[in-house]
């Protein structure tokens, strides 16, 4: 149960190496190996997706994977999302939409919108309802995240079309 | 203009957004141990013994401790903090399990290791010798005479009776045109905030400060609860409640793992952390769920209700931390929006061993109100009449506001329902959702074997309860504005709420005042967040601090300027004379003086420092209500329910951000489109639960969540100076009985009824082949 191994990963643009349990999941390691303590633990066993976090770009759930898993890897936290504090187009949707209220799934829904808008760009509200199914909220009734996904969709289109 | 009433964006979110919000889990601290709990695999037996040594022998165990190493004071039941004379047996749990279990999940012992990985080893290795009791697990069952005792040596399992009412109910319905009974059972499942319970215990060696970090709703009772078990001093213990993810009344009971976690903490003298996780959730925080209620409508020839009277059976779960708040609540709410002239209903409440149950957002009221909708459902039925026009022939009409139902509220005060207009909010809510055209619609999507329907639910809530919160509001010679409330925020966004009650007081802007709430030590006493309370307590504290600082602004800058009083006015944080704003002084300057100086006398009728602490005490609570509609569509062939539109009128007084109202309104909604389809915690003949993750427990997801659509009005009540009622738990109490009008109306064809929550596919494919 104590096994180790040593652990090669790009988290937020930089580059970590560390000797980790086996067993420690990504989620613990960011957590508390390198206190990125935005992602956030829901259940613990795959549903809820408050844990979520980008891993080469894909979404996934970091309480089911390990952190040995991720060798090799890109992961992307929502630590890593503002740039010099400035938030993005889809953060500040959530701001002006009442995205969130306790803000404990938020990380994980970001990450999940983040994957969507990137697939993407003009979503219907039904995508995104579909996209979100992965997500659990128990504060917001989804309307404000609804409303912030498609608000981030326009405000996104419309900078790139302005570039 | 006036910030309260704006739609402030939050001042909670960058950070949050940023993953920079600090919530307890977040915390680390040198040497900080991690718990992990041994919990009874059993909802009944006796611990014949414990045997922890194969866990204290793996590296990075600390320490295991159990009942008997508990120091003393430890060692003894939590209190029941709301007693009350219809209470037979007052039991209450444990800090850890003594010689007996009465759940699955209830904590034996603490396991504290280097990590989580390593404790949850150790408990894994904790070998309980129990011996299994006959369970109660049902409470329809448990209530019955000769049931297994869910506390062995218990005669029975009522754990306490009582009745409510007023007006002769009996001869009400003597001389009734119609009498229609209903049996009703009623499971709200859980809260299931999205952040577990969470705490860390620290004891400072140099001040022998206890600190309590707690993702509670109530941090001065988690304190005031510590101090009263173990004669500790209220100024050496602090409770800290930081971000915290949701809560929905699952958060505001002090719990044994609370209390635990502190003792471990001073017996190993380190600090000590416990997450719980989900599954512990499911099994051991606490739940609010079955109600059976058999009541009776008497109605006269037009459907005028003459009165209503049954009984409620409430299961209590093994303890009763809460005392019989919920059934309570659940009986006085009941006559909801209507003139009842005569009510009665005898209450019971039964012991089970399952875990117990205390207010989940709404607490009570959602099943009082599926109970009294339901009943108006069928006088329409039976009656042929319009649901919408029962209730309006129904409802306390606007010029009798207010109106004294003739109740005792949980309270102690009179149940008198101050303010709205009832009818009005009926018909808002009808001409949003076009009420009148759906009949057209309904009956050409039959054509085509769809089948629509349309329900209504309305609902009043008692909001604001006292007894008071408290806020202190001080200005510092540095110029900033600081307001310190003693109640916790669980992401409603109170913090922005305070700021633009202050900031309307001082005329500054509210990202010009700093606000801290949840902390113990900021605030000397404190209640907590509860009963959609805090905008009407703690928000009117912070008017009136507000309101006083500004007094005293302006006193002392009459002192200062040598102008009268009524000369000055206060704005952009300076007090200034009126015409001529040049000649003024910053709210700084003012309370740099009022701050005083060395060997210097105040001068006279000025008091020490610019600010003012209150606790505003209403004298009862205020009523919020609305109504809500909802238009269902039903898969005849799977039993499934898809929810095509759910619109809400609402009115619960001034409106402090109609944002963050609108956000409390439709996350209250979709928890009650959970109660109605999706949430049941399932437990078998053992007590033994079945529903324990996500897979087994469905919560509702964006997918099968409508638009909530909403409509405001406003009718500020005299009960407070801001003229505010709760807003929280309003969207969750009629959802159930709106969305079950909807079903029947939908299968009117099948003479479909429904009588229970959740309305799952299998219920429900049920009712439609025994009647078609």
């Amino acid at each position: 149960m104590a096994e180790r191994m040593l652990l090669m990963l790009s988290v937020n643009g930089t580059e970590i190496t560390r000797e980790v349990p086996v067993r420690l999941t990504l989620a613990d390691f960011l957590r508390h190996e390198l206190a990125l303590t935005g992602t956030h633990l829901g259940c613990e066993h795959g549903v809820c997706g408050a844990c979520t976090v980008l891993v080469d770009g894909r979404t996934a759930r970091s309480c089911l994977m390990l952190a040995v898993q991720a060798d090799g890897a890109a992961v992307q936290t929502v630590e890593g999302m503002a740039v010099d504090g400035k938030l993005t187009p889809l953060q500040q949707a959530f701001v002006e939409h009442h995205g969130l209220q306790c803000g404990f799934c938020t990380p994980g829904v970001l990450a999940t919108l983040t994957e969507l808008l990137e697939t993407i760009p003009d979503p219907s509200e039904a995508d995104v309802r579909e996209w979100l199914s992965g997500n659990i909220c128990r504060c917001t009734g989804y309307q404000g995240i609804v409303d912030a996904a498609l608000a981030a969709a326009k405000a996104i289109r419309e900078g790139a079309a302005g570039e | 203009m006036s910030w309260v009433g704006s739609r402030v964006k939050r001042v909670e979110d960058p950070a949050l957004l940023k993953g920079e919000g600090r919530f307890v889990d977040d915390i680390h601290l040198p040497g900080m141990l991690l718990a992990a709990v041994v919990r009874s695999p059993f909802a009944h037996a006796r611990i014949a013994g414990i045997d922890a040594s194969a866990a204290l022998a793996i590296p990075g165990v600390h320490a295991v401790v159990t009942h008997a190493d508990l120091p003393e004071a430890f060692r003894q039941p939590l209190p029941l903090l709301v007693p009350n004379p219809a209470i037979r047996y007052p039991v209450m749990q444990h800090v850890l399990a003594k010689d007996a279990v009465h759940f699955v999940g209830e904590a034996i012992a603490l396991v504290l290791a280097d990590d989580r990985y390593i404790a949850e080893d150790g408990v894994d290795l904790v070998v309980v010798d129990y011996e299994p009791l006959p369970a109660a697990s049902d409470f329809r069952k448990a209530a019955a005479a000769g049931a297994p005792a869910a506390h062995a040596g218990r005669a029975d399992n009522i754990a306490a009776e009582f009745a409510v009412g007023y007006g002769e109910a009996d001869q009400a319905f003597a001389r009734a045109a119609h009498i229609f009974k209903e049996e009703l059972f009623q499971h709200r499942g859980a809260a299931h905030p999205m952040e577990c319970r969470a705490m860390l215990a620290h004891q400072d060696t140099l001040t022998g400060t206890l600190t309590i970090w707690a993702n509670t709703q109530a941090p001065h009772q988690l304190r005031d609860v510590y101090c009263r078990m173990t004669g500790a001093a209220d100024d050496r213990v602090r409770v800290i409640a930081p971000n915290t993810g949701g809560g929905f009344g699952s958060k505001v009971q002090t719990y044994p793992e609370h209390i635990a976690t502190a003792a471990a903490a001073l017996l190993t003298k380190l600090p000590v952390k416990y997450i719980e996780d989900r599954r512990e959730h499911f099994l051991s925080t606490h739940q609010e769920r079955d109600q059976l209620w058999t009541v009776e409508i008497a109605v006269d020839g037009d459907g005028k209700v003459l009165g209503v009277r049954g009984s409620l059976m409430h299961d209590s779960g093994a303890y009763l931390p809460w005392g019989v708040i919920t059934p309570f609540i659940s009986a006085t709410t009941m006559p909801g929006p209507y003139v009842i002239p005569a009510y009665r209903m005898k209450v019971t409440c039964v012991f089970t061993n399952k875990v117990a149950t205390t207010p989940v957002r709404g607490a009570g009221r959602p099943q009082a109100a599926f109970a009294m909708e339901r009943l108006m459902d069928r006088v329409a039925r039976e009656l042929g009449l319009d649901p919408a026009e029962v209730r309006r022939r129904n409802y306390v009409p606007a010029d009798r506001m207010p109106y004294a139902v003739g109740l005792t509220f949980r309270d102690g005060s009179p149940v008198v329902y101050d303010s709205g207009d009832y009818p009005a909010c009926q018909q808002l809510a009808l001409d949003r959702a076009g009420y009148d055209g759906f009949r057209a619609e309904q009956a050409s999507v039959r054509a085509e074997g769809r089948y629509l329907g349309i329900g209504i639910g309305s609902y009043i809530e008692g909001t604001g309860l006292g007894p008071f919160e408290g806020a202190t509001v001080q200005v510092t010679p540095g110029g900033q504005i600081l307001a310190r409330v003693g109640s916790s925020d669980q992401g409603q966004g109170h913090r922005t709420m305070f700021a633009q009650i202050v900031a309307d007081r001082l005329g500054v802007g509210p990202d010009k005042v700093t606000v801290t709430v949840g902390d113990s030590g900021g605030v000397a006493y404190g209640i907590g967040t509860f009963a959609s309370r805090v905008a009407v307590n703690a928000g009117s504290s912070a008017h009136v601090a507000a309101g006083k600082v500004r007094e005293k602004a302006i006193k002392i800058a009459s002192h200062l300027l040598e102008a009268a009083e009524e000369d000055l006015d206060l704005g952009d944080g300076r007090v200034f004379v009126k015409g001529v704003p040049a000649v003024g002084k910053t709210l700084g300057e003012i309370a740099a003086f009022a701050n005083g100086m060395p060997g210097f006398s105040m001068p006279a009728g000025i008091t020490v420092g610019l600010e003012d602490t209150s606790y505003f005490t209403p004298q009862r609570s205020t009523y919020a209500n609305g109504c809500h509609v909802a238009v269902v569509e039903v898969d005849v062939e799977t039993g499934g329910v898809k929810i095509l539109r759910y619109v809400t009128a609402h009115d619960c007084g001034t409106i402090i951000n109609t944002m963050m109202v609108e956000g409390q309104v439709a996350g209250g909604v979709v928890h009650g489109i959970g109660n109605a389809l999706f949430e049941w915690m399932r437990y078998d003949d053992d007590g033994q639960p079945l529903t324990v993750n996500f897979g087994e427990y469905l919560l509702p997801l964006a997918t099968e969540t409508p638009c909530i659509e909403q409509a405001h009005m406003q009718t500020p009540t005299p009960l407070n100076p801001l003229g505010v009622k709760g807003a929280g738990e309003g969207g969750t109490i009629p959802a159930a009985a709106a969305i079950a009008g909807a079903i029947d109306d939908a299968l009117r064809p099948f003479g479909v009824k429904i009588t229970q929550v959740p309305v799952t596919p299998e219920y429900l494919l049920d009712l439609i082949h025994k009647k078609s």
